[in-house]
């Protein structure tokens, strides 16, 4: 109800505005002449005019409203009401609001809390009012005070493009501000822990134990090097399934297949990209990790159905389009005339590539190489579903592994109060997966770009 | 041509020694041509075999949980058994509290009443001669039938001592049995229903009384724990829903605007470089790092609510954001430069040559971008797992502060069920919808693509 007026009454504040700016200059066109911006510019600008002010009232009056209306209420109490407990305090509170708010309470109530609920109700509306009233009278003037710079000469549009101006570099701060607020709140938490728990514990122990958190206290081990090991060991054997076969769709795409073949093949691998990875995770626990199990079974292997084996290689298959779409736009980018030399000279087209293409396109697969690493490292449901949480430290891909996504997952999940070493280590973990993401990420990135430049 | 000169001495037999080697490795070189075109070829099936695999499975799995055991009963409101008052009506002098609290004291009556007894009575009318005691009875209807017929009742109390049709979800151990979820040589031991159970559902199943109809609970009710066969996505839909409004409501405005700037108006300098950096770094940061930085920032900083669909929006709308500027450049970027010089010439200014002339072109692209990336966002799990929202809630959120699932969660969440035999067909049934969303939002990215640049 309170939105809906205060809604209602800033809509009609604008019109207003717009009103009063769009027939302003067109009175004073009829008599003056032309005037340097259009009629709708000053409408437009009487109307950020009247807005602001308005908008700036109403959000203090967001921001101290309930504080406010908190201390009146405990004025309104009586002495011997204020001064009980805080538990007591706040359901008498909480009672005066249900009778102010017309709902009423079950049973009996006393005469002050009928007395208190009614002056609250009275308080909030006058209050309610006088914001309302407050915020389209300073709306009011300041359309009022443009109405007087309305002039000839008065560069409307200027003005008015100058707030869109404004508006446009607020937002692509946001971006900035993204990575702004990531590193701070990172780095912020990570100090946090690593008052508990040194820096060089972190980083160069090889066991990892966090122990619960509702102990509340450090001990517990915080080695890293384990999680990183998994981490680099799921993501190497998903590169490993993802890089040839990637590559090589890639390659015969781009070197070898028709149009029509490239045009109906290229969206089906890409919907491989587009899946969730959850999706991925349960396909990989509930089939692939079983099959693989009794596929090493049969030779002789023991491979668990949650392993490093298993994650790596649905997240390989996840992988794939990244890889092959990547590859086949810098693949396609090698200058035609290469390849036509090459061809010309009597090489066979699988020579062409491995000799001349490849070689050339290198430094933008290399690039694609790492982007693809980059997400791997990061890639997080696949490994909570199938890598087996595991934290130790194993060199056989076919036993349980975790990784730092898993880790930050399972430490952070449900908390709300982040001031245990358990969970402020999450912070930790993400501040070195975003640091290693990013070294990749900037690396690859400038290897495509310089990559793309070179043969424009 | 030193070369051809070194061989000219001996010009008959040299050439013909050179097309002789020539010759000698030319099948073994086309060998290695027809192998390699080979992988390429394989490499191509694997990939789009692995697509096929995927559905293939996801559907295998998942369809069977599209039907649904139930029980066709008819039922009687025994006023032998249902004993109550009759409801309670709101007197003009009570007030909303009041009555509240009487009629919370009715229905604490009507939940007392022995609503098991009821349903017992209606399935032993099935299966008048079938010896078989109350708790096995029970165990064949869903938990949650008795709550249902109590709802049933509260919203209509004039059905006391009538006898209406009613179709009862039968328990999800009766329905992995009738469906061979559950193999049927096991022995009693590890079966999940009592031999006679498992025979009255055999046979009830065979007279007609239990049928496999359309499982729409799946889309009308909320997630259930204590009722897994009525667990349905209905609260997981809605929060996703809230995040998609959240997301598209935040991040295509500032998207567009930040790429506007970037790409129109902003100078190139060492600034908007590093604007540039950024924004293709964030878009390759792993989706797990958004996750910690919505924890630090929206939860534990401004204490926003745990689970909310709002929070989960916010964090997918910093992720998506990058997405939608990058799109957007590429789209402003491919607007011929006549179009602005045009604009220009005829004296507009920048913000009027774009906001007028260049932007609608882009409107195409900026759409699909847009579809896209949300198809994207709401796929995404690991960031909502760190905000809180992998709790259990069993209700449909009313706003976007409200607890909530989300549909890749609610796959995250149902995975992880005791009842595997079960959950393992509904979770295949939750990602065939999440999978049926996002092909349906990426399908129409494509149609609108086609159908607006057609147009335009």
């Amino acid at each position: 109800m309170n939105s809906l007026v205060t809604a209602a009454v800033l809509l009609a504040l604008m019109s207003i505005a717009y009103q009063v700016g769009w027939s302003r200059s067109r009175a004073i066109e009829a008599t003056a002449g032309k005037l340097h911006s259009r009629p709708a510019y000053h409408g437009y600008l009487t109307v950020v005019w009247a807005l602001v002010p308005a908008l700036v009232i109403l959000a203090f009056w967001l921001i101290f409203s309930q504080r406010i209306t908190q201390s009146y209420i405990l004025s309104l109490l009586p002495a011997d009401i204020a001064a009980q407990g805080e538990g007591d305090l706040a359901t008498s509170i909480r009672r005066v609001r249900d009778i102010a708010s017309g709902f009423g309470v079950a049973g009996e109530t006393a005469p002050w809390e009928n007395a208190a609920g009614q002056s609250l109700r009275e308080f909030q509306l006058l209050a309610f009012a006088i914001v309302v009233a407050a915020a389209a009278g300073a709306g009011a003037l300041a359309i009022v005070w443009l109405r007087q710079r309305i002039s000839q000469r008065f560069r409307a549009r200027n003005a008015f493009e100058t707030v869109i101006r404004v508006l446009l570099i607020a937002c692509s701060g946001v971006a900035i501000l993204t990575t702004a607020g990531i590193i701070a709140s990172l780095l912020a938490e990570s100090l946090r822990f690593f008052s508990f728990v040194s820096p060089l514990e972190f980083f160069f122990s090889t066991r990892w134990a966090p122990g619960f958190s509702t102990t509340g206290n450090a001990d517990g081990e915080y080695g890293m090097l384990p999680l990183l090991w998994g981490t680099l060991m799921v993501a190497g054997i998903a590169m490993l399934v993802a890089l040839p076969i990637g590559l090589m769709t890639a390659i015969y795409l781009s070197q070898y297949a028709s149009p029509r073949v490239r045009d109906t093949v290229k969206p089906v691998t890409e919907i491989l990209a587009g899946i969730p990875t959850i999706v991925y995770g349960f396909f990989a626990l509930v089939t692939v990790g079983p099959f693989f199990s009794k596929a090493g079974a049969l030779v002789g292997l023991d491979i668990r159905a949650t392993s490093a084996f298993t994650a790596g290689v649905v997240m390989g298959i996840m992988i794939i389009p990244f890889i092959s779409s990547l590859s086949d736009d810098i693949l396609r980018q090698v200058p035609r005339a290469m390849r036509d030399g090459s061809l010309g000279l009597g090489a066979t087209r699988s020579e062409t590539i491995r000799r001349v293409v490849l070689p050339a396109a290198l430094p933008g697969i290399v690039g694609a190489f790492l982007l693809a690493v980059s997400r791997a490292i990061g890639e997080t449901m696949i490994v909570v579903l199938a890598a087996g949480n595991s934290p130790y430290f194993r060199l056989n891909p076919f036993e349980p592994t975790s990784t730092v996504t898993v880790t930050i997952v399972k430490q952070l999940t449900g908390d709300t109060d982040f001031a245990s070493p358990q969970s402020l280590v999450a912070f930790a973990l993400g501040l070195t997966l975003f640091t290693m993401t990013l070294v990749l990420n900037v690396v690859a990135l400038q290897i495509v770009r310089r990559y793309r430049e070179q043969y424009e | 041509m030193p070369a051809h000169t070194a061989t000219a001495a001996a010009p008959s037999d040299g050439s013909a020694e050179r097309l002789q080697r020539i010759r000698a490795g030319l099948s073994a070189r086309h060998g290695r041509e027809t192998r390699f075109r080979f992988y390429g070829m394989l490499a191509t099936a694997l990939a789009m075999g692995f697509v096929v695999l995927l559905f293939a499975m996801v559907l295998a799995k998942g369809l069977p949980a599209f039907t649904q055991a139930k029980l066709l009963l008819d039922v009687t409101f025994d006023p032998a058994i249902v004993k109550v008052e009759p409801k309670p009506v709101q007197s003009l002098d009570q007030t909303p509290a009041d009555y509240r609290r009487a009629m919370q004291d009715w229905e604490r009556q009507v939940t007392l009443v022995n609503w098991n007894r009821i349903v017992e009575q209606a399935v032993r009318a099935k299966a008048p001669d079938f010896q078989i005691d109350s708790r096995q009875i029970l165990s064949i209807v869903e938990n949650n039938e008795r709550f249902r017929l109590r709802d049933r009742f509260v919203a209509d109390p004039s059905l006391l001592g009538r006898t209406i049709p009613v179709t009862m979800l039968a328990s999800a151990n009766v329905d992995n049995w009738l469906k061979g979820t559950i193999d049927r040589s096991l022995p009693d031991a590890q079966q999940q229903l009592r031999d006679d159970a498992r025979a009255l559902a055999d046979r009830l199943h065979a007279e007609g009384t239990i049928r496999f109809q359309f499982a729409w609970g799946l889309f009308t009710n909320v997630d259930s724990r204590s009722a897994p066969a009525a667990a349905g996505l209905a609260g997981a839909f809605m929060g996703s829903l809230y995040m998609m409004l959240v997301v598209m409501l935040l991040s295509v405005p500032v998207g567009v605007m930040a790429a506007i700037y970037l790409e129109e108006f902003a100078p190139k300098n060492r600034w908007t470089d590093l604007i540039e950096v950024n924004i293709n770094n964030l878009a390759a940061v792993p989706s797990i790092v958004f996750g910690v930085f919505g924890a630090a920032v929206f939860i534990n900083y401004f204490h926003l609510p745990l689970s909310a669909p709002l929070v989960g929006g916010l964090v997918l709308t910093l992720m998506t954001l990058p997405t939608i500027i990058i799109a957007t450049r590429s789209s402003l970027r491919a607007v011929p430069p006549s179009l602005r010089q045009a604009a220009l010439g005829l004296g507009a200014s920048r913000t009027q040559m774009v906001f007028h002339h260049v932007l609608p072109v882009t409107y195409p692209g900026i759409l699909t971008a847009t579809i896209i990336g949300i198809a994207h966002a709401i796929g995404e799990t690991a960031p909502l797992l760190l905000i809180g929202m992998n709790a259990f809630v069993a209700s449909v959120p009313g706003t976007p502060l409200d607890q909530s699932a989300a549909l890749p969660v609610q796959i995250y969440l149902w995975q992880g069920n005791e009842n595997r035999n079960f959950f393992e067909a509904r979770t295949s049934a939750a990602i065939i919808v999440l999978l049926a969303l996002m092909l349906a939002l990426n399908g129409l990215a494509i149609y609108l693509r086609r159908k607006l640049e057609r147009r335009a």
